[in-house]
């Protein structure tokens, strides 16, 4: 592009943009000010204050009372419980990587399709499970897996009368799993959605010139369809990784993460053993603990995912 | 001269006037979500509002778990409600230490006197009255007569190995034998303390307490074995550990469950729960815990606890007044007449018309030694170390002695 610009233009362009900064600030400042100072309020003075209280045997009523330095911090390491649940965040990670964008991933390609008829219909009915309160879809969930009363439950007795019914949330064992179902149904109505946008991105002349020449219908995926979706699944990927890394409101309304922690994540971990039990210290260590996580992948995953071609 | 007479009169009366006409706020935060409870503590509410109608009162419902977690955030915030809710004990007086409630032992004191001391005294901390109770009962088994009578039980066995018989007895025949709400986990904790009380008594907690003795010790541990051999009977429902308390009274309530450990509100939230939203009525008989083979506790030993009111560190005068109506002779006993609780107020009790309610008054009466059930007798830390390590003994993730440790090594770090 430079190389087309002539010296005249260039010398316009360094202008207008000498102009905009001289005055540009006041604008500048009315602009991103307010957004500047509510991000300011909401987020970098709480992270601070947490990493303050991190430091502190603190119960949250009353003066910061016993400093300990960053013993929280090895207490928190040496802690199984949160071991499990920093494995099972990343159980969930990967669960949403492999399972539920792939799975976003081809029910896009067919509603996708332009000529496909019922496509706002169908678009619609598996966005709704992403609109329903977290809250409600638990109280939902819990009612479908009830030992006693669940629709599981009279499913499994119509099929099969004379077995037990399926425990599946107080089964410390599948419990997890359970949980796991209801996060990709709730969740990649919102991923297929983005992943529709992208498609609707390519030009159906480049597929059609690609069946031309040949190819079949994968390698059309393949070569045209996917490489042209990558920025697009990127974004998918990254929401998906750090809403993993976060996950609380579905766990912590399915059973609080219990029993014996068997679907614990590090933020039901932080509610329960930072806020229920007083020990507000303890929990900023999580707290931060979460946050650095987040923060370092956040950076690491720019820097060497979505960096740019060419 | 007789003019200005009367203009300084008047200027002295206007301010009292205005004292004595000064509207007043406050918020009232119960947990009686049931229609009943909340017809009767709003009605409460009205009549005082009547009685003085510069006094508003602001009124909160909450279910049990959302209020604990909500009274938690306020706590932390500084920002404790007027009246609300609580259960005395530890977690009380760590609202207390904190500055968080107002000291009413100089009004309780001046209210003569309307209900033992002994009963006042689980929402004092440190000689300080901080809130009054209005029910404080007893943990009983409840048990319907009609499954143990076909089971070949007319009463409701008093040793545990007779108990452990009778669970054998009613596996097998559709009913589940103990309803269990395993998955709040705090129900579980009735069975692990109520055996620690058999086995130890009173001796077991002072040694906690004065650290003489710990959860480590045998009284502790051999509970939680003979709690998981209960369970290793198999006589909770399917999926139990995820089960909350409501699934528990479900149960009992419809008929498909035989026995439930429970405080005293037991029937009434049974009802609620039920299908039928009536219970199983007379049907429904309790029985006090039984006794242990070799315990050093006595069998009158009890566990429970109640319920009743703090008061807020910035509660208005009319808020402890609020406090001092609706714990009085005559509407604890209205209350009483519910059966849903056992009355705190002196003469009150006479009001208890279902006989079950009288023999839970009598078992509390009868109790030498009374113990706070345990997540809210101690710091909510430790109450919590407690809960999560009955739950990991009944799911087999943890040996009974390992959960003892893990109980002991919180218990020790929030000293």
């Amino acid at each position: 592009m430079t190389d087309t610009m002539t010296a005249a233009g260039r010398r316009t362009n360094l202008r207008l943009w000498r102009g905009a900064r001289k005055a540009g600030f006041p604008t500048l400042v009315l602009l991103l000010g307010p957004a500047l100072v509510l991000f300011t309020v909401f987020v970098v003075i709480p992270v601070a204050q947490a990493a303050v209280y991190s430091l502190y045997r603190w119960n949250g009523l009353g003066p910061l009372s016993t400093f300990r330095g960053l013993q929280n911090f090895a207490a928190l390491a040496r802690d199984t419980i949160f071991q499990k649940a920093l494995w099972h965040n990343i159980l969930i990670v990967i669960v949403s990587l492999v399972i539920e964008i792939p799975l976003a991933l081809g029910v896009a390609l067919i509603i996708g399709r332009s000529n496909f008829k019922l496509a706002v219909f169908f678009r619609t009915f598996f966005f709704m499970p992403y609109v329903l309160s977290e809250v409600i879809t638990g109280i939902l969930w819990q009612f479908i897996y009830h030992p006693q009363y669940g629709l599981i439950h009279s499913i499994a007795a119509l099929l099969s009368p004379t077995s037990p019914a399926p425990v599946l949330l107080g089964n410390p064992r599948i419990t997890l799993w359970a949980i796991m179902v209801v996060i990709i149904w709730k969740y990649f109505g919102f991923h297929m959605t983005i992943l529709i946008a992208g498609l609707q991105d390519i030009p159906v002349e480049l597929q059609e010139a690609a069946r031309i020449d040949g190819a079949s219908s994968g390698q059309v995926f393949r070569h045209v369809t996917l490489p042209l979706l990558r920025t697009t699944l990127q974004i998918s990927m990254f929401f998906s990784i750090i809403g993993s890394f976060q996950v609380f409101d579905v766990v912590w309304a399915m059973g609080k993460g219990d029993p014996v922690n068997a679907a614990e994540t590090m933020v039901t971990y932080l509610y329960k053993f930072g806020i229920q039990r007083f020990q507000i210290g303890y929990g900023s260590s999580v707290a931060l603990t979460i946050f650095v996580i987040c923060l370092a992948f956040s950076i690491l995953y720019r820097k060497l995912v979505m960096r740019e071609e060419r | 001269m007789r003019r200005f007479a009367c203009l300084v009169g008047l200027l002295v009366l206007l301010p009292g006037l205005a004292l004595f006409a000064a509207p007043v706020k406050f918020s009232f935060w119960h947990i009686g979500t049931s229609p009943a409870d909340r017809a009767y503590w709003q009605g409460l509410a009205d009549q005082y509002q009547k009685m003085n109608p510069n006094v508003t009162i602001d009124v909160t419902v909450l279910e049990n778990e959302a209020f604990k977690s909500k009274v938690t955030t306020l706590m932390q915030s500084g920002n404790p409600p007027d009246v609300f809710h609580s259960w005395g004990g530890g977690v009380m007086a760590e609202y207390a230490k904190a500055g968080l409630l107002r000291d009413i032992t100089r009004e309780v004191k001046s209210w003569g006197k309307l209900m033992a001391p002994g009963v006042l005294g689980v929402y004092a901390s440190n000689g300080k009255q901080y809130g009054v109770p209005f029910d404080m009962g007893a943990v009983v088994f409840w048990y319907n007569k009609d499954i143990l009578a076909k089971a070949g039980y007319r009463t409701f066995p008093t040793t545990w190995s007779d108990l452990l018989k009778l669970v054998g007895k009613l596996k097998g025949t559709g009913i589940v034998p103990i309803a269990l709400g395993g998955g709040d986990k705090w129900p579980s904790h009735f069975y692990w303390t109520y055996l620690a009380v058999r086995l130890g008594g009173k001796a077991a907690f002072d040694g906690v307490l004065s650290g003489k003795g710990s959860f480590n010790d045998a009284s502790f541990v051999k509970a939680g074995q003979m709690l998981l051999d209960l369970s290793k009977l198999g006589p909770f429902q399917e999926g139990f550990l995820a089960a909350t308390y409501n699934d528990q009274a479900a149960l009992m309530g419809n008929g498909k469950a035989a026995i439930e450990l429970m405080g005293q509100w037991a029937p009434a939230v049974e009802a609620s729960n039920a299908a039928d939203k009536k219970g199983i009525g007379a049907t429904l008989a309790m029985a006090p815990f039984p006794s242990v083979a070799g315990g050093a506790g006595a069998p009158s030993d009890v566990l429970g606890g109640g319920n009743g009111y703090a008061v807020g560190k910035s509660a208005p005068d009319a808020a402890v007044d609020f406090l001092k109506f609706i714990t009085n002779r005559e509407n604890n006993a209205a209350l009483a007449a519910t059966g849903e609780i056992i009355p705190t107020a002196i003469g009150a009790d006479a009001a208890l018309k279902d006989p079950q309610m009288k023999l839970v008054k009598g078992v509390v009466d009868k109790a030498g030694y009374y113990q706070l059930y345990l997540d809210q007798f101690f710091a909510p830390a430790v109450g919590g170390a407690i809960n999560d390590g009955v739950q990991q003994i009944l799911a087999g993730a943890l040996t009974p002695a390992q959960a003892a440790a893990s109980i002991q090594t919180t218990f020790e770090a929030n000293k």
